[in-house]
């Protein structure tokens, strides 16, 4: 049985005396349980909102959710909310994008890495700074004694990733989700928390679902890939597939617009024409049409389905491409 | 921290001078004046000639500034005019009443604000939050002598409730040991009496603290709404912690930064406020003592002293409130 199985999400935003809008348009995907998930798109695809919606950390009014997320046999979005609340933290952890942004600035680094111990733990706070030193230590940070008691702003944005991290992974949750980890860091930086990553969930066997723009980042750390665009999945594959054979257009068209540094000289850098703008409602077609390179008559008749390839992935598309590209 | 203190006393007393000179000099330059107010409209020119040589008001103004402030280095602000005491003392049996006062008018400006602006956040755009923003508007628009009267009126003549003036029942034996009246009552085991001042203050504390209250309602619930964005409340909920964690520890410590701010700056609210407060309610206090000393013929010396001590509460009230915003916020420790 699958750890996490997402059926038909859907989340619809909806404010008063605006036009309804789906974020994310009966998802589907699952996660094994230490299996490392990507979830990847350009903003706006739906990747965020719909971790947010398996997190049950959407907003309560403006939006409507439905479909559904089933982990360990309880299906979340039917749970009531404080027995989400329970889950939160301890069964599923999530870090987010901006490391600075996302801790608290007038609470010391050791209470927000304790207080989760105590909530679910039932720690006390002695014993919970205890363990948060020793998760400091196993996050890479250095002297966590001191840092215990340091402040969010007196530590480098790697750390308090770190720091982030190791809140995630306090309570040993099953299932992690990062939503865009490395976006805010420095290149050199990213490398260091991706390694981070992969060796912590490999050590835990936890299972990842990974939130990201960044090819880069699937290449190296996904099991398997969910290519999101415009709030449906286009194609689902093996990681070693999707870089060899990508079959939607889209999805080759992001590998193909990856700068690679045995290119000819002067040779210029694709990419996709158009923008995430220029769409249509799936309702009336492929949204990629637009902008889509091999686009065909059935394109603009209709959503076209999601169908299973030969290769064991799924792909949403009337005219695939053929051809290969070499693995980046 | 301690340079900062120093630095920020030195400034204080710095302040203090310029506001003393400026005090001084407004003062002597209003219409009328103690000399008038003493001998009448029809006094002769000869004996206010003799009573303003006798107050030393025939001299410069410069040269009399100096001679106060040479007093005033002594801790002697003079004799009050209209009643010959020693302005020292005037003002420290009126000084306990106004910042008993004052001191209960603030903790229902917090004490009520912030747990209503926090209310009308979390309930944006519904009808709790709509209440707040339409009562709000209305307890920084209304008049507190008006708001005064009208409450004594209902609760003292209507329905009973409250007694109408005063600081003390008549029949009410009461020792004089701080001059808070509250704090007398306990110091001294005598519960009846402050059970009694407490009633006596329950109405104009109330009235005071209208313009306070609605301030900190409002900028209380701003914050919220403003810290309730924040990347740090998302991650505490993906914590999965309880409500009264997230509240406290990661949405109200943010949130109240600012309110601790105007909590200072509402003080000078509070000092203005309490003399209309005081006149509605005839609380003999701080308030009562200002329009006594103007409209009772320009008791220069007691007026002096009077605002140099406003300016002086005002000063270091904001200057704690500075300090303790060290405590609540470690960013600006560091600095």
């Amino acid at each position: 049985m699958s750890l996490l199985d997402v059926r038909d999400l859907s989340v619809v935003f909806q404010r008063r005396g605006e036009r309804p809008f789906t974020a994310v348009d009966k998802v589907s995907f699952s996660v094994e349980p230490g299996q490392t998930v990507g979830l990847v798109g350009e903003s706006g695809c739906g990747k965020s909102v719909t971790s947010l919606a398996i997190m049950g950390l959407l907003p309560r009014r403006g939006n409507k959710v439905t479909g559904q997320v089933m982990f360990d046999g309880a299906d979340l979005l039917a749970l009531r909310p404080d027995d989400m609340r329970d889950r939160r933290g301890r069964d599923i952890g999530m870090i987010f994008q901006d490391p600075l942004s996302s801790l608290n600035p007038v609470v010391p680094i050791g209470t927000q890495v304790a207080e989760v111990l105590e909530r679910h733990r039932g720690m006390d706070r002695k014993a919970a700074l205890k363990e948060a030193r020793e998760l400091l230590d196993a996050v890479g940070i250095p002297d966590p004694n001191r840092r215990l008691k340091e402040y969010p702003h007196q530590i480098s944005g790697g750390m308090r990733q770190r720091a982030l991290i190791a809140i995630a992974l306090a309570c040993k949750p099953r299932l992690l989700i990062a939503d865009e980890p490395t976006t805010a860091l420095d290149v050199t930086i990213q490398a260091q928390i991706l390694t981070l990553l992969k060796q912590l969930v490999d050590e835990t066997g936890t299972a990842l679902i990974m939130i990201t723009h960044d090819l880069g980042v699937v290449a190296g750390l996904c099991d398997t890939v969910n290519v999101l665009y415009g709030g449906k999945v286009v194609e689902r594959a093996a990681r070693h597939e999707l870089f060899a054979r990508p079959r939607h257009p889209y999805t080759h068209g992001l590998l193909n617009s990856v700068p690679r540094l045995d290119s000819p000289r002067g040779e210029r850098l694709h990419a996709i024409r158009g923008s995430v703008a220029d769409n249509i409602p799936w309702a009336e077609g492929c949204a990629f049409a637009p902008r889509c390179d091999n686009v065909v008559d059935a394109c603009l008749e209709g959503t076209p389905p999601l169908e299973p390839t030969t290769t064991g992935g799924d792909l949403r598309c009337n005219n695939p491409v053929t051809e290969e590209v070499a693995v980046p | 921290m301690l340079r900062v203190i120093v630095r920020r006393l030195l400034q204080l007393v710095v302040t203090l001078i310029a506001l003393s000179a400026l005090i001084f000099i407004w003062l002597r330059n209003l219409p009328g004046g103690p000399v008038e107010a003493l001998l009448g409209e029809r006094a002769t020119p000869a004996s206010r000639a003799l009573l303003i040589k006798a107050l030393g008001y025939d001299q410069p103004v410069l040269v009399q500034y100096a001679k106060f402030m040479q007093r005033v280095l002594t801790g002697d602000f003079g004799n009050s005019i209209r009643t010959g005491d020693p302005v020292t003392e005037v003002i420290g049996r009126a000084f306990p009443a106004t910042i008993e006062l004052a001191a209960v008018a603030m903790i229902i400006a917090v004490g009520l604000g912030v747990p209503l602006g926090y209310l009308a956040a979390r309930h944006r755009g519904r009808l709790l939050d709509n209440l707040s923003i339409a009562g709000t508007l209305l307890g920084i628009s209304i008049p507190i002598f008006f708001l005064g009267y009208l409450l004594k009126d209902v609760f003292t003549q209507n329905i009973h409730w409250f007694p109408p003036s005063g600081r003390i029942s008549t029949g009410v034996d009461n020792t004089d040991v701080t001059g808070f009246f509250v704090l007398d009552g306990l110091l001294t085991r005598e519960f009846d009496a402050t059970g009694d001042a407490l009633w006596h203050l329950i109405l104009p504390a109330f009235t005071l603290a209208t313009i306070p209250l609605a301030v900190i309602v409002r900028i209380t619930r701003a914050s919220v709404l403003d810290v309730l964005n924040e990347d740090y409340v998302r991650t505490a909920e993906a914590k999965g912690l309880r409500h009264k964690t997230i509240r406290g520890r990661h949405i109200l410590r943010n949130a109240l930064l600012p309110v601790v701010t105007t909590i200072g700056l509402q003080t000078g609210a509070l000092l203005s406020g309490a003399v209309l407060t005081e006149k509605v309610y005839n609380w003999g206090g701080l308030g009562t003592l200002i329009t006594d000393s103007i409209s009772g013929g320009r008791d220069y010396p007691v007026l002096q002293a009077l605002i140099l001590l406003a300016a002086l509460v005002f000063v270091v009230v904001n200057l704690l409130v500075d300090l303790s915003y060290a405590f609540i916020d470690p960013r600006v420790r560091v600095r």
